[in-house]
């Protein structure tokens, strides 16, 4: 099982990657190109809050499994 | 006579724990209450604070809903965590419940856009924003201080009745909202009775202070402080050491990301469903949605209680799973349940009514036709359609419709059932979740590490639920009108459906990290 969850550890490295590239370039930069005022709000979350923590969270959790860091809890 | 004191020991021990629970939910309910009661009446709010032809106050309307509903959360959780940690968990909690009371009654008495201007709605944000934040620092508190109270192997079903709070304090919302609806007319109501369901808040809030006030601090956490064994920086111990810092990742992808959109979905997007996609007529709506969450409360102390014997991990991901499953089928039998073109028409009874108003000073009139189609079942379908003649002219402009749906008893039912089973998923995933929360973290740094992966899985990834199911329910059709249009084949057989593909992904995502990363004992750091 531990050899299961260090393998996984890269697809969660690669599905934070993924997650903020679909932020990034086909949600965020499409809005805050829009000129309107209220896709602001929308573009700056998805820039400042969700891409930080899906991308940030999700590599740095997978690193952490890849690692054996979650192996001790079996 | 040892035998005797002993058992009066154990009673007066199981009576004080349940005035623990008692403050502790009953604060906690009155947050849920104060948080919704904004979104509940978020249409009125709108026209008094935020006018929809003035693009500044639209974007600080936008900023309310969004910035409020979930950013700001996790900076209260950050924030009165740190202090829950430092200073202890009774303190920190009655200053959220003050804080929030005293944000929600000064909304109900801002003066409108009207009055003061730009004022209104900048007001308005800040005091949302503190609304945010407090509700942010609520929880973890009356889920820690239960928790602390409770036997270990009863604080599943001991900190389950904080959980139930949540969908209460909906309910109640509700509940005075549509009292006060009653009680006056429809002109009143909007005129000032809106006020009302905020200034209620200021009398729970009193209550609940005194009876929080007299209550004693938690004995885990008054141990470690007498021990010195509390930190002066949990934000750098939560957050800054791997060791704890694994933890809190582990949290938030293996169990509250899933909790979160699975709370929303069966809770919120169950409720824009029904009114936004399926056309069901407001109030009844209410009704549907007040009805099953009534009858589905109780599992939450059911499944609390579950998890204490079988374990939280089993019980949580046995309601991730079925929801994910399930899903799709129970939306679209929602949305059958409701679409006219499965029920069988009374066309004898098929009404068409017309009539028109005229603006005495302007000479600009509206013609309203409504077209009612009744149904075998009970149920009635209604086409409002508006058509505005301006004065001069001989045509009438594009006219402008609205349809819905009001069901009959029999379809009532079964969509309160088809509810019903949303929300006993959404019992069974967030029923264990606090103790199972509390249980991760050891009680130094227990306030803040549990309240960040709580307010983010709920806050964010819930909390965004409702935005982008419906953006993704509206690209589908549109997508759909134009391959009709260009004469090609539709690109979603089920258009209405697509919307639920946010919470199947993420919910899935949650499922395989909790199954694979989470232990399956529950764990009991102090």
């Amino acid at each position: 099982m531990n050899k299961v969850k260090r393998i996984l550890g890269v697809v969660w490295i690669a599905l934070g990657l993924v997650s903020g590239y679909y932020l990034i370039v086909s949600q965020a930069i499409p809005e805050f190109s829009s000129g309107r005022s209220e896709d602001l709000v929308p573009a700056i979350i998805y820039t400042f809050i969700l891409m930080p923590i899906i991308t940030g969270g999700l590599c740095i959790f997978g690193w952490y499994a890849l690692r054996g860091e979650y192996d001790e809890l079996d | 006579m040892q035998e005797s004191s002993s058992t009066a020991g154990v009673a007066a021990h199981k009576k004080n724990l349940w005035k623990v629970i008692g403050a502790s939910s009953l604060g906690t309910l009155i947050e849920w209450y104060d948080f919704y009661i904004f979104g509940s009446l978020a249409i009125v709010i709108s026209t008094k604070f935020f006018p929809p032809d003035n693009p500044t106050a639209a974007f600080l309307s936008t900023l309310a809903t969004f910035a409020a509903g979930f950013v700001v959360r996790p900076f209260g959780a950050l924030f009165f965590g740190r202090l829950g940690d430092i200073i202890g968990r009774k303190y920190t909690f009655l200053v959220t419940l003050l804080v929030m009371g005293l944000a929600t009654c000064a909304i109900g008495l801002v003066p409108g856009y009207e009055t003061i201007g730009f004022a209104a709605p900048i007001i308005v944000l800040l005091l949302r924003l503190l609304q945010g934040l407090a509700l942010g620092g609520e929880y973890g508190g009356a889920a820690t201080y239960v928790a602390e109270h409770s036997e270990p192997d009863k604080r599943g079903y001991r900190t389950s009745w904080i959980q139930t709070t949540a969908t209460f304090g909906l309910f109640i919302s509700l509940a005075v909202i549509m009292l006060t609806k009653g009680s006056m007319s429809a002109e009143a109501f909007d005129d000032w009775g809106w006020r009302l369901p905020f200034l209620v808040s200021s009398v729970m809030v009193v209550i609940s202070y005194f009876i929080r006030r007299n209550m004693d601090e938690s004995p885990l956490f008054k141990k470690a402080k007498s021990e010195g064994k509390t930190t002066a920086n949990p934000l750098r111990e939560s957050f800054g050491k791997k060791y704890n810092f694994k933890f809190v990742l582990l949290a938030l992808f293996g169990a509250t990301m899933g909790q979160g959109v699975i709370w929303y979905t069966g809770q919120f997007y169950a409720l824009s469903f029904l009114q936004s996609v399926c056309k069901v007529d407001f109030d009844q709506t209410n009704y549907i949605i007040g009805a099953a969450l009534l009858a589905g409360t109780g599992f939450f102390v059911f499944f609390g209680w579950l998890s204490d014997k079988v374990g939280r991990k089993p019980v949580m991901l046995a309601g991730m799973l079925l929801a994910i499953l399930t899903y799709r089928p129970i939306f679209d039998r929602i949305y059958q349940l409701t679409d006219t073109a499965n029920k069988q028409e009374l066309v004898e009874k098929h009404a068409i009514r017309q009539h028109v108003d005229s603006h005495g000073e302007t000479g600009d009139s509206l013609r309203i036709t409504t077209v009612e189609r009744f149904f075998t079942d009970g149920s009635v379908h209604r086409l409002v359609q508006e058509e505005v003649k301006v004065a001069g002219q001989a045509e009438y402009l594009t006219p402008t419709s609205a349809a819905h749906i009001h069901v009959g008893p029999g379809t009532f039912a079964s969509l309160v059932f088809m509810v019903f089973i949303l929300v006993l998923y959404v019992t069974m995933v967030y029923g264990p979740i606090a103790a199972f929360l509390v249980e991760m973290f050891p009680v130094r740094i227990r306030y803040t590490s549990m309240s960040l992966p709580y307010h983010i899985g709920n806050g964010i990834f819930g909390g965004l639920l409702p935005a982008v199911a419906t953006y993704l329910v509206t690209t589908a059709q549109f997508a759909n009108e134009n391959a009709l249009a260009s004469g090609n084949t539709l690109l979603y057989e089920k258009p209405h459906l697509a919307g639920l593909w946010y919470p199947i992904i993420i919910g899935g995502v949650s499922f395989v990290i909790g199954l694979l990363y989470l232990r399956n004992k529950n764990q009991n750091v102090h």
